[in-house]
């Protein structure tokens, strides 16, 4: 569905070459729910710019649902839908409207516009307030008619730009249901770029880690975390020559802070009770057990010895400061 | 299988429904001209041949209105590249001309509503209304707010996030373009160097072809002279502004 082989976008800024997105070789097959995570500025939403024919690469190719980006614009364009960052409505617009407009963009008659903008405003709860002014509609509200745009001419690939950016948590997750059950009931190809990591975690079957305008990782979450990151148990003990005597006996990777040890492994959860009886039978019971799971946070830290809050890499796109395609 | 006719079909009717939905919008954008023709009117001489002073001074008043509102609409442009109604409309197949004419061409609906109220406003206060002649000089507006629209939003693609960039450019443009077309006070009277600077004005000729032409005086030379210079700048503003939103792309 998606094909890209070193896809690159360089930015000019007053002083120097922005190396936006340097050179990502991607594949996406059909029916695949694709998470691409950064801090930002990582390239996330450039690359997402390319794949939708909003700015061309500056080397590299991409093709998108059969067709190159650069070449074929008009056949890419028909076959995606696209949310981007902002609202897609207009404000001084009515959502229905909105959304018959959008459908007319693809060339779909007025009559079968209709009939799926209804559709979509019953599945999409929109109901009450598809026929209101759009700004005043509610950060929600406005983010589902959003998604409801991308989805008027029920595309095959969509691509979502931190959808839930600056949603409370229940719309959050109202918005990740909406997404998720669209991949189940239609078998959309989705590909989403997020900074959340509980987005990333609970929704993506693959999440692409970004930095630097590059792939650093890719793999299914579970597979990130373990391969990068592992679980830690913290066992603690009544004394400091208990917990010096258990550590002995552990044959894994580990450290120990006083009567505290903190054990590196993959897979904590079963390897915890074997642990236990070990240190029982041993004389050297711990009283008090912790298993900590990795999230991606680690991964990212573990990966890029930075925080995926901290962000500060390159800016992220040309509309953010003044800097000129290349 | 849409193409650009209905493509623009599409982006006209999306633009034109805030209107229909609330004509008062259209209104607002006239206020400031007719506190001009309210406090202007009384100060005009009386003419010689007994005719009332609007005769010259409602057409002006009407191209200032159609002025004032045409070219700030790149500004309802300029917030939708900021909300990101303007980027989404970008990944649609919509061709990229129709993007800028459906827009263009939409603001010949306000030209044509705001034309008519003002003369309907005046009619009571002693304007004359030569109609044919009414009908033919607010087509040539519209040719020329087609194109002072387009550049509108040309500006606004030029000005990307730079809300003030568009605006100093927009004030800083209106004022003078106005004046030099002598629509508040005849240029004839005034010294050389403004006679000249205002034969450059484009506007200038569309005026005084308004003016003949509100008076019922269709077959007069500014008749042809204001049409030529509404269609020059129509057309250089679709052509610059098709332009500037194929490379906005």
């Amino acid at each position: 569905m998606i094909e890209t082989h070193e896809l690159t976008k360089h930015f000019k800024s007053k002083k120097a070459l922005v190396k936006a997105v340097d050179g990502i070789g991607l594949r996406v097959a059909a029916g695949e729910l694709v998470a691409l995570l950064g801090p930002n500025g990582a390239g996330k939403s450039t690359t997402l710019r390319m794949l939708t024919t909003l700015i061309p690469p500056t080397s590299g190719t991409a093709r998108v649902a059969g067709f190159d980006v650069v070449r074929h614009q008009r056949e890419v364009r028909q076959r995606i839908g696209y949310i981007g960052q902002g609202n897609g409505a207009g404000h001084s617009q009515r959502g229905r409207d909105e959304l018959v407009s959008q459908g007319r963009s693809y060339g779909m008659r007025v009559a079968d516009a209709r009939r799926r903008a209804a559709e979509l405003i019953d599945s999409l709860d929109l109901g009450e307030v598809a026929d209101r002014t759009v700004s005043t509609l509610s950060g929600g509200q406005r983010r589902r008619l959003d998604i409801a745009m991308g989805l008027i001419h029920a595309p095959e690939l969509l691509f979502l730009d931190e959808p839930s950016t600056g949603l409370d948590p229940q719309n959050r997750a109202n918005l990740q249901e909406h997404i998720v059950d669209l991949r189940r009931r239609r078998d959309t190809t989705i590909v989403l770029t997020t900074h959340y990591l509980d987005e990333a975690d609970s929704m993506a079957e693959r999440v692409i880690v970004v930095d630097h305008g590059r792939i650093i990782a890719d793999d299914p979450p579970e597979r990130l975390k373990a391969t990068h990151v592992g679980d830690k148990i913290i066992l603690g003990f009544e004394h400091e020559t208990d917990a010096a005597g258990a550590a002995s006996r552990i044959p894994h990777k580990l450290q120990r802070y006083g009567r505290e040890l903190r054990i590196s492994v993959v897979g904590a959860p079963r390897l915890v009770p074997g642990i236990l009886d070990d240190l029982r039978s041993a004389g050297v019971p711990p009283t008090s057990i912790e298993v900590t799971r990795p999230t991606l946070d680690d991964v990212f830290l573990t990966l890029t010895g930075r925080s995926l809050r901290e962000g500060g890499a390159a800016p992220e796109s040309a509309d953010d400061i003044e800097l000129v395609e290349v | 299988m849409p193409n650009l006719i209905t493509d623009t079909t599409t982006v006209f009717s999306r633009e034109l429904r805030p209107v229909l939905r609330n004509p008062f919008t259209v209104v607002f954008s006239m206020v400031q001209p007719l506190v001009f023709l309210a406090l202007f009117a009384p100060l005009l001489p009386k003419v010689a041949g007994g005719g009332s002073p609007l005769q010259w001074f409602v057409p002006g008043i009407v191209v200032m209105s159609c002025l004032f509102g045409t070219s700030m609409t790149g500004s309802n442009l300029l917030y939708e590249m900021q909300t990101g109604s303007h980027e989404r409309m970008l990944v649609t197949p919509l061709r990229r001309p129709a993007l800028l004419v459906g827009r263009a061409l939409k603001e010949i609906v306000p030209v044509v509503a705001q034309a008519s109220l003002i003369v309907a406003v005046c009619i009571p206060f002693g304007f004359r209304l030569h109609l044919a002649g009414a009908v033919i000089g607010i087509v040539i507006l519209s040719a020329f707010c087609l194109g002072l629209g387009a550049l509108s939003y040309t500006l606004a693609l030029a000005s990307k996030n730079r809300e003030w960039l568009f605006w100093t450019v927009q004030q800083t443009l209106l004022f003078p373009l106005l004046l030099l077309a002598g629509m508040l006070l005849p240029i004839e009277n005034g010294p050389g160097w403004l006679q000249t600077l205002s034969k450059f004005n484009p506007l200038s000729y569309v005026v005084d072809a308004e003016r003949a032409l509100f008076n019922g005086d269709i077959w007069a030379g500014t008749t042809l002279t204001g049409t030529i210079a509404a269609a020059a700048v129509g057309a250089l503003g679709l052509v610059v502004g098709v332009r500037a939103m194929h490379r906005s792309d």
